[in-house]
């Protein structure tokens, strides 16, 4: 083994020119990212304000960020394997070779799950839950700031991948044993592991801090059956989190150990045995769907009843239909392989079971519904999302039934029915629920509107776009097409197949005009300046802080006697009032332990990957040193002093009380 | 409302699709296939009597209840009622209970490890999953091939399945249920086509890179005499496959052109699910794993009284051999 282990110029894929061209791109970007922040001397503003940052609502935009960008790295994959697709029919060999063309399945979709939904969930939770609980920060802020870096690990890692080596080429379930070594001899698989790892160990810290955060920080009159909708869920959400997520540490742990120590606990030989490999994948993967989506059902939840400027109709029933999602969540795995050999007992018990999840959704569809009966339904674009999420989401929710029936099963499996299906409820439930939660909470993250007109633009490209390019994968489904396939020699297939690549455009004008959207935002921020930190008239208390937040959130933290705390505040007329003096808040200090740590376990990984020993040995004792030297430091608090504090509030409430006055509510 | 069209536009495709002449799931050529098109078809019916409606009252009230219509009933602090409560958790669990009937049922059914039954003695294929090919041993006639499968038209096919080394999915769309097929493991499949014919097949499991490849011709003769002349023809060709032949061909190879064998070493099926059992034990006598039929369900019993007579092996081995196959079938 060589000083650089596996490690050497082959590694670099200079011959493939799509490659050597997405690396001259980002090489320009970075370098175009690193002369404008020099220029405009942003270093330190980088490094203090964010990098270091433990601010909840800080974190949140960065994980968002990062959710953006791998989106556009996810969709870029999207729109390559849909116009390989296009090409390669009648016998066409198309532009991507199997070499090529089975890493960006396997990423895309790892990147969709692990690197853009789940950061993006995260990142809509860190800067809204704990406002919604009239919180100062979560419980453990610098854990925070940690999980954020750690899951930037994994996503930087999955990144180098595209310049060192090769990503895995195993679809994004990695199943052995073609991700044993045996079958998968390269570093693809070792990336796969190690990004999810490390991502996986951020995403599991996160849930026990939310959990503490809700379960100890609420504000003095918030019982839990008084708790926000959206903090329900992902309450939930971080439940099933930390119920799930050590399956897929441990699961990776042993895959790991086969990979690098010899074992057998999936091989073909030596006794393992891939299926239950496929099994605890799944026990981790189906709950995963639900962590994903029911923050999502959070968000439409606060949306629909926000913009009705009505209570949320069953709000007990919602919170008990969502605990039953979860539960069940976790006895279904078994549907993902049917066609595995298991029993008609066992089959039909996972398949009934499947079913019965479709009672407690369908029950949050109709106190949708219900909520929007007798409102007064403003047309915003967070609502058009919502009402977009409800249409697609119960086609979704259909086919999910249908898939969950063995017998329909065993002809519908690993086709493009199911990637139809599991696309339509995720971009038509979890994707949309969080591009509605953007529109919705930009203003409380950044202090002004998004633009309207380039919002429902992106919605209607979004939406079309979605019914282009994943209804003709059903049909594709029932003609008998397979999942993964690089290129296909049936007639009756191409049209289909170009109807799709067609949708996936669309969806790219969606994305194209969401960045234009923003850039526009940005440029009138003026006029689309959010002064009273209530733009839409909100029920929760996100709404009782300006836009963005200070960083302590309240300066005095509310009293909750209502469900809508914020409403309730506003009729009592409680709300603006400067008080004649504060007393001093208790506060975090910003720390470096988090990024240090994230950027020494990176360099583990990578070291682990390319079997680089010493390089691994240092970059994990790095990290734990840093860590020992974080919990012996005795640095990590300040206090805001009540003047400052006293300044602040009242230059917010002055400008909140003349809202209240031009709009003639009640104050 | 463009949503809706679409959703129309959709549906009406999936009707065009269900009509018939596609080659697909909805266009069976076998009874196995014929049942399960019909099971799509009613739960799809049943669905769509809670969808559709919750997709139009979506719609509905979403316009009748804008901001702009002033005149209707606003009631911001209504936020329950019982009856309301009861309804939209009776509506779906009705549903729910009906599709949770029919999928006992029907999954009993159409289990892929029953035989078929009324049609008469089976013939019995050995299916295995190579890196990118399919072999077809047919035990009984003594031949083998390589990306074709021949069997006659309205007799009972039970395959035996297995893989050499990735796992694949045995599909045949127009004939119906498919089934994986993994190394060191048996699975099993029942199938019948009702007419003659060519049927695409394929594996339905990403296996590597020359996955796509992964095809062959599922041709049903129109009578057994017809089969059984196709035999003799690939018998005449000769052309063994030996032990040694079968590493050969299970090298990796992608595209495989068809390929007869008139001639297969006896056990060569079993002794392909057995190689990775190979110098666990110590012993060299696998013989006892021969007739293990545990992962097959309905002959689990003889399966144990083999077991048994392996108490030779070390119990670790023993554990580790038994676990394997096991949960590929769980047991009634």
């Amino acid at each position: 083994m060589s000083f650089l282990g596996k490690l050497s110029l082959d590694a670099i894929p200079y011959h493939e020119p799509i490659l050597v061209f997405t690396m001259a791109a980002i090489a320009i970007g970075g370098i175009v990212l690193f002369t404008l922040i020099t220029k405009y001397n942003k270093w330190g503003v980088l490094w203090r304000d964010w990098i270091t940052s433990v601010d909840h609502k800080r974190l949140g935009i960065m994980y968002i960020f990062v959710a953006l960008v791998m989106l556009f790295r996810g969709f870029s994959d999207a729109i390559m394997m849909r116009t390989q697709l296009a090409l390669a029919t009648s016998g066409a060999p198309g532009i991507l070779p199997p070499e090529h063309y089975d890493q960006i399945f396997t990423a895309h979709g790892v990147i969709m799950i692990i690197f853009m939904a789940m950061p993006f969930m995260i990142g809509l939770m860190n800067i809204i839950l704990p406002l919604q609980i009239g919180a100062r920060d979560v419980a453990f802020p610098f854990l925070n700031n940690l999980s954020f870096w750690l899951t930037a690990s994994g996503a930087i890692l999955i990144n180098i991948s595209l310049v060192f080596g090769e990503f895995a080429k195993t679809g994004w379930v990695a199943y052995p044993p073609l991700s044993e070594l045996t079958f998968s001899p390269g570093v693809g698989v070792d990336y796969y592991i190690w990004a999810l790892q490390i991502s996986g160990l951020g995403t599991l810290l996160t849930a026990v801090n939310f959990l503490v955060t809700v379960f100890k920080m609420r504000a003095p009159g918030m019982t839990l059956m008084k708790m926000p909708i959206f903090t329900w869920t992902c309450t939930w959400a971080n439940i099933l989190i930390a119920a799930s997520f050590p399956i897929l540490t441990a699961l990776l742990a042993m895959l790991t150990l086969d990979r690098y120590l010899g074992f057998h606990f999936f091989t073909n030989d030596g006794g393992g045995n891939a299926m239950m490999y496929i099994n605890l994948f799944w026990a981790w993967g189906h709950p995963e769907v639900y962590i994903l989506v029911l923050p999502a059902f959070g968000i439409f939840s606060e949306i629909i009843s926000t913009f009705t400027s009505k209570r949320l109709f069953g709000y007990t029933s919602m919170i008990y239909a969502s605990g039953a999602i979860s539960i069940l969540g976790f006895i279904v795995w078994l549907h993902h392989f049917f066609t595995m050999g298991s029993s008609a007992n066992v089959n039909a018990f996972f398949g009934v079971m499947t079913m019965i999840i479709a009672v407690p959704t369908g029950v949050k569809l109709f106190n949708w519904l219900f909520t929007i009966y007798r409102g007064r339904l403003q047309m915003t674009v967070p609502v058009m999302w919502t009402l977009g999420f409800m249409v697609t989401f119960t086609v979704g929710g259909m086919t999910g039934v249908l898939l969950a029936i063995p017998g329909a099963d065993y002809v519908l499996h690993n086709s493009l029915f199911l990637i139809a299906h599991f696309h339509n409820t995720i971009i038509g439930g979890a994707v949309f629920g969080y591009l509605a939660g953007f529109t919705f909470w930009f203003p409380k993250a950044m202090g002004f509107k998004l633009n309207v007109r380039w919002g429902k633009a992106a919605f209607w490209f979004w939406i079309v776009g979605f019914f282009v390019a994943f209804m003709p994968l059903y049909v594709l489904g029932f003609l008998g097409m397979t999942r993964r396939l690089n290129h296909t020699n049936n007639p009756d297939w191409n049209i289909w197949l170009y109807i799709a690549a067609g949708g996936a455009v669309l969806i790219m004008f969606g994305i194209i005009c969401q960045v234009v959207q923003l850039f526009v935002s940005f440029r009138d921020r003026e006029a689309l300046d959010d002064e009273t930190g209530d733009p839409w008239n909100g029920h929760t208390l996100e709404w009782a802080t300006s836009s963005p937040p200070q960083a302590y959130n309240f300066a005095v933290i509310p009293e909750v006697h209502d469900i809508d705390a914020w409403t309730d505040m506003k009729e009592k007329g409680q709300v603006y009032q400067s008080k004649a003096s504060y007393e001093a808040i208790h506060m975090p200090k910003n720390t470096s332990a988090g990024v240090l740590m994230g950027l020494t376990l990176t360099i583990f990984c990578f070291a682990m990957i390319w079997h680089v020993w010493w390089l691994a040995i240092v970059g994990l004792v790095g990290a734990i040193g840093v860590f020992i030297k974080r919990c012996y430091s005795n640095d990590v608090d300040y206090y805001v002093q009540p003047e400052e504090v006293l300044a602040t509030e009242n230059a917010f409430n002055l400008s909140g009380s003349a809202k209240i006055n031009s709009k003639g509510i009640k104050a | 409302m463009l949503i809706r069209n679409l959703c129309n536009i959709a549906l009406a495709s999936i009707v065009l699709v269900l009509s018939g002449c596609s080659g697909g799931v909805l266009d069976p050529k076998g009874q196995i296939g014929v049942d399960e098109k019909n099971l799509i078809i009613i739960a799809t019916v049943l669905m769509l009597l809670v969808v559709i409606p919750v997709i139009v009252m979506t719609l509905y009230f979403a316009w009748k209840y804008r901001d702009t219509q002033t005149h209707e009933i606003y009631a911001p602090k209504w936020a329950h009622s019982n009856k309301i409560e009861a309804f939209v958790w009776a509506i779906p669990i009705l549903i729910v209970i009906v599709l949770g009937v029919i999928t006992w049922e029907s999954t009993h059914r159409l289990d892929p490890y029953k035989p078929i039954e009324g049609k008469g003695e089976h013939l019995t294929v050995e299916v295995v999953s190579l890196n990118w090919k399919w072999l077809f041993i047919y035990p009984e006639q003594g031949i083998a091939t390589v990306n074709e499968l021949v069997f006659p038209a309205n007799v009972p096919v039970e395959y035996k399945i297995t893989s050499e080394s990735t796992m694949n999915s045995f599909f045949i769309p127009q004939l119906g249920s498919q089934i994986y097929s993994m190394a060191g493991m048996q699975t099993k499949l029942h199938l019948i086509a009702n007419e003659p014919g060519t049927f695409k097949g394929f594996s339905a499991n990403y296996s590597g890179s020359g996955f796509s490849g992964m095809k062959f011709n599922a041709i049903a003769t129109p009578t057994q005499g017809d089969f059984d002349k196709w035999v003799s023809d690939v018998k005449a060709k000769g052309n063994k496959l030996t032990k040694a032949n079968y590493d050969e061909l299970a090298k990796a190879s992608e595209n495989n052109p068809v390929t007869y064998y008139g001639d297969v070493d006896d056990g060569l099926f079993h002794t392909i699910i057995m190689k990775y059992m190979a110098g666990m034990s110590g012993t060299k006598d696998m013989d006892g794993m021969k007739d293990m039929k545990h992962m097959e369900g309905t002959e689990n019993m003889d399966g144990m009284k083999d077991m048994k007579a392996m108490d030779h092996m070390s119990h670790e081995k023993m554990a580790e051999h038994s676990a394997t196959p096991s949960i590929s079938q769980g047991e009634e």
